[in-house]
């Protein structure tokens, strides 16, 4: 177990360090001039611009100033926003906490219901399962955008339940406002998260050491915390996984429909007025996201599933 | 007597799962229905700007938001644009878009998997490494990276997502690929003396076709969904230009003051060419993994 987390771990490093070097790479390609940005189109004298090249390392080649910006970024600083004149870090931290929220949010959503349908869709046949079916085809097919202008026009506007913009006030403000956008976000991914669970459950359900304990006249809460649920966990966790992280990307396209200050929103504004420091910073913070969240998927599902460590030490 | 009946029934059945159009067999009425939908969808994006009654830009702002009316069988958008119009129109752009990106990425993600599968060795090792860093980008974070460095573009935004979905598919293409390539008539054709790349081409690509035909369905379905978004955060096709996802996101203004048209009718349009696709896609899927028929 220990040896897989550590090869995992390892696996990480290089992948971040290569997708660093990615977006480094690819940002430096871009045409257009730092200093004009900066002196905002006056022409400045040769000394000027030595010094402005200096002060942002614009002088130095292109590895050298990669393994700055690598060396900054490790220790939380991104460099400037030459446009805002800005620490990048002060703005992603600002950020972050709306983007965290709506992504946790999302998260809390996907797995309660989600898993909760699923399961009940499982255990009832008949009238609840086809509407939970008919429920998960619907909003599977509703991508984050569409369920937005839809969740906006019911909730929002016809019934005024919820605000439709803006972050909102302290913890309880917070919610309120970040409730449509965590229910547009978490849509697809709870009727995908809600189907593998109907799948799995049923599956197990029809087992024969399930057959066998029921008939044996355990509580059939005990059968399905413990034979059921515990197998039926290893696909559920692969899903709710991978669509989880799909989450972190998806929320700058929800965070532009609900008008929130989101990491996401501000990376697209960013990408709009060619702030390149910016873009890598909040590109870097998503990756790091994506990845670290994939890998705690990784090491769950081989907590979960022994069959993947035996694997690991058969080779 | 039952020798009689038995072989009627088989006929049957073989009759039954024969019947269909050509290339949908196995697929069921719901894949032809869906069939039938994208291929009114795709014929609307090549006629659209033909058939639309008015011109799509055409601003008249004082029926901003005005419902239909006389030929405006949609009525008009909130900077009193004809909706109809903008509809068939902007089917181009999400229709075509789509269909670049996953023909792009399948074509690349194929020649990759077979390679990588052929070769196997330092290759593949460096390819899969290669794609195993890009499976960190989620295709939207490309497409907006791509966005900053060559500008906000239909093209940018269908060159990035090639790129993200790539590896998606040579990942499953080479598990089929690798699997093809064990199979004894493979060596067969080697011991023949052919040399590989016939025997991809002629051999092999056609065993594993069913599959790249699935997969390409079922991306063609994602692209359309992710290029949409990537128009609806303004990073793709650029307003005043008619396109569903710009649409979506110009309505918003319509939905918050109680004109919603605009943008329902967009994203209707959108949701209902991905269901069918998914639909379809998955019908393919499972046909390819039932095995050639």
């Amino acid at each position: 177990m220990l040896r897989f987390i550590v090869k995992r771990l390892v696996t990480l490093v290089l992948t971040l360090l290569a997708s660093s070097f990615v977006i480094y790479a690819s940002l430096y390609l871009a045409p257009g001039n730092p200093i004009a940005t900066l002196t905002g189109g006056r022409t400045p004298s040769p000394e000027a611009i030595a010094i402005l090249e200096h002060r942002y390392h614009l002088d130095e080649p292109f590895l050298v100033r990669y393994w700055l910006w690598l060396k900054a970024a490790l220790t939380g600083d991104f460099g400037v926003s030459i446009p805002h004149r800005q620490e990048v870090s002060d703005i992603i931290s600002q950020r972050a906490t709306v983007t965290l929220g709506l992504v946790l949010y999302a998260s809390l959503l996907i797995l309660t219901f989600g898993i909760g349908l699923g399961i009940l869709a499982a255990l009832r046949p008949g009238a609840t399962d086809t509407s939970v079916i008919v429920a998960t085809t619907i909003s599977a097919a509703l991508p984050a955008f569409v369920a937005a202008i839809i969740l906006l026009l019911v909730f929002a506007v016809n019934l005024g339940w919820f605000p439709a913009t803006g972050e909102g006030e302290g913890v309880l403000g917070r919610i309120e406002h970040l409730t449509l956008p965590a229910i547009a976000l978490a849509m697809t991914s709870m009727a995908l998260v809600g189907r593998v669970t109907r799948a799995a459950v049923r599956e197990e359900l029809g087992r024969e050491h399930v057959q066998t304990a029921v008939s044996r006249g355990i509580p059939f809460r005990l059968v399905l915390r413990r034979h059921v649920l515990r197998n039926a966990a290893i696909p559920i966790t692969t899903i709710a996984g991978l669509t989880i992280a799909s989450l972190i990307a998806i929320s700058a396209v929800v965070e532009r429909a609900f008008n929130l200050n989101g990491l996401g929103a501000y990376l697209v504004e960013a990408a709009q007025s060619k702030d390149f420091a910016v873009v890598q910073g909040i590109s870097l913070v998503l990756v790091a996201a994506f990845v670290i969240t994939n890998m705690v998927v990784d090491i769950l599902y081989a907590l979960l599933d022994p069959r993947v460590t035996l694997g690991e030490k058969a080779k | 007597m039952s020798t009689v009946v038995a072989p009627t029934v088989t006929t049957e059945a073989v009759a039954r799962r024969r019947r269909g159009i050509p290339g949908l067999r196995g697929t069921g009425w719901v894949g032809h229905v869906c069939a039938g939908v994208i291929v009114f969808a795709v014929l609307i994006a090549v006629v659209g700007p033909s058939i639309a009654p008015h011109d799509p830009n055409f601003v008249q702002l004082q029926y901003a938001f005005v419902g239909p009316t006389g030929d405006h069988y949609l009525g008009f958008d909130g900077r009193g644009r004809d909706l109809l119009s903008r509809l068939l129109v902007g089917a181009q752009t999400a229709v075509f878009g789509a269909i670049a990106v996953s023909m792009i990425s399948v074509a690349t993600g194929t020649v990759l998997a077979i390679t990588s599968a052929w070769r196997r060795g330092f290759f593949d090792t460096v390819t899969g490494g290669f794609l195993d860093v890009l499976f960190a980008f989620p295709g939207l974070l490309i497409a907006v990276m791509a966005a900053a460095v060559f500008g906000p573009s239909l093209q940018t935004a269908v060159i990035a997502l090639s790129i993200a979905y790539t590896p998606y598919i040579a990942r499953v293409l080479r598990g089929a690929a690798l699997r093809e390539r064990a199979q004894a008539y493979i060596s067969a054709l080697e011991v023949q003396g052919l040399s590989a790349i016939p025997i991809c081409l002629r051999h092999l690509v056609p065993n594993i076709f069913g599959l790249v035909v699935a997969q390409g369905t079922i991306l063609f379905g994602y692209a359309m969904v992710d290029l949409a978004a990537i128009s609806f955060i303004g990073l793709g096709v650029q307003s005043p230009q008619a396109d569903w996802g710009v649409m979506v996101s110009e309505g918003r203004t319509g939905v918050l003051t109680g004109y919603p048209m605009e943008s329902l009718s967009a994203g209707l349009c959108i949701v209902v060419v991905v269901v069918a696709v998914n639909l379809l896609g998955e019908r393919f899927a499972e046909r390819a993994q039932a095995g050639p028929s």
